[in-house]
């Protein structure tokens, strides 16, 4: 009966787990890993956050753990970040005016790619045609096709 | 003949922009906060642990927030020039020691001579984060409403104070 009794308790204990996100709550986990992964660590550029032992990226998670148990939603604390390093602390930069290059480059490069080798491809193939055979390549091709060419012909 | 033209003009665009891109620093990360009131603080003193500075007590003169600690290997390098600055007494060095111990940073001020008017302790680094720090030392330079104008990241090199400090100062003095 006691151990029932102690059970009756146990939704409560669960209740107060969920009520406010600690870090050993595994839904404030994930979003602090989550937002730690998109942010870039300046000490060490090439890394984010996440990985970055660098003590600025180990402040850096500390401050976002802070800030979601604060209850700020995902959008505030990148504000905060980018309000402090800029636009850089972003693995993923924002589309505006100074980053046109930055995202439409890549494929305006390819498709200008794409339409030189499709010209180029085009032109060749009328040149090659155009191309009348001499004499001697003509008799070249023929000897080199052999009397198999012929044989079928027959 | 074009057959020719073409690829070289397009290698030489392409040494044009590897040229620039070797040469720029990506180190030096362009502050968004050169513009904006300098963000707000309240730390205790180095030197007196009672006592505490806050960015409302600087407003009205122009100052330099130079940000150091005795770990910092690159801050040795800019010392003897900040100790030089300060002797001239044109403008008010305030030190923030960042992520230091207390004992550290004053030995380290004993054995190297202090050029700060005022130091204040960011113990945990808070401050520093409010103030976009990711490499010390750094330096901002701040007028007198309280806005950051400049920030150099890295030491303070004798020609970075000669060619933008400095001029930057004065003319922020006279404003």
């Amino acid at each position: 009966m006691r151990v029932l009794l102690l059970l009756l308790w146990l939704p409560l204990a669960v209740c107060a787990q969920t009520a406010q996100p600690t870090p050993n709550d595994p839904v404030a986990n994930k979003r602090a890993v989550h937002l730690a992964e998109q942010l870039r660590c300046l000490v060490c550029q090439n890394q984010t956050i996440a990985d970055s032992n660098a003590e600025l990226a180990v402040d850096l998670r500390r401050q976002i753990r802070e800030q979601i148990t604060q209850g700020r939603n995902d959008g505030e604390i990148v504000d905060y970040m980018v309000a402090r390093y800029g636009d850089f602390v972003l693995y993923r930069p924002p589309l505006k005016g100074t980053t046109l290059l930055l995202w439409f480059g890549p494929p305006v490069l390819l498709l200008l790619g794409m339409v030189f080798l499709w010209r180029y491809l085009a032109g060749r193939r009328q040149r090659v045609a155009q191309l009348p055979l001499s004499a001697a390549e003509r008799s070249e091709a023929a000897a080199l096709l052999g009397n198999a060419g012929e044989g079928e012909r027959k | 003949m074009n057959r020719y033209l073409i690829p070289l003009a397009v290698f030489l665009v392409l040494v044009v922009f590897l040229a620039i891109g070797l040469n720029l620093n990506p180190r030096e990360v362009p502050s968004p906060l050169i513009g904006k009131p300098a963000p707000a603080f309240q730390l205790a003193q180095l030197h007196e642990n009672g006592k505490s500075l806050g960015r409302q007590d600087m407003l009205g003169q122009v100052w330099l927030l130079n940000v150091w600690a005795s770990w910092c290997v690159s801050c040795r390098e800019e010392h003897p020039v900040l100790l030089e600055l300060a002797k001239r007494n044109v403008v008010p060095i305030y030190g923030l020691n960042y992520k230091d111990k207390r004992d550290d940073a004053l030995a380290w001020l004993r054995q190297f001579g202090n050029p700060y008017a005022l130091s204040i302790v960011d113990g945990d680094g808070r401050v520093g984060i409010d103030y976009g720090v990711y490499g010390v030392p750094e330096t901002f330079v701040i007028d007198k409403s309280g806005v950051i104008r400049y920030k150099q990241i890295g030491p303070v090199t004798p020609d970075a104070l000669q060619k933008k400090i400095l001029p930057l100062v004065q003319q922020l003095q006279q404003s």
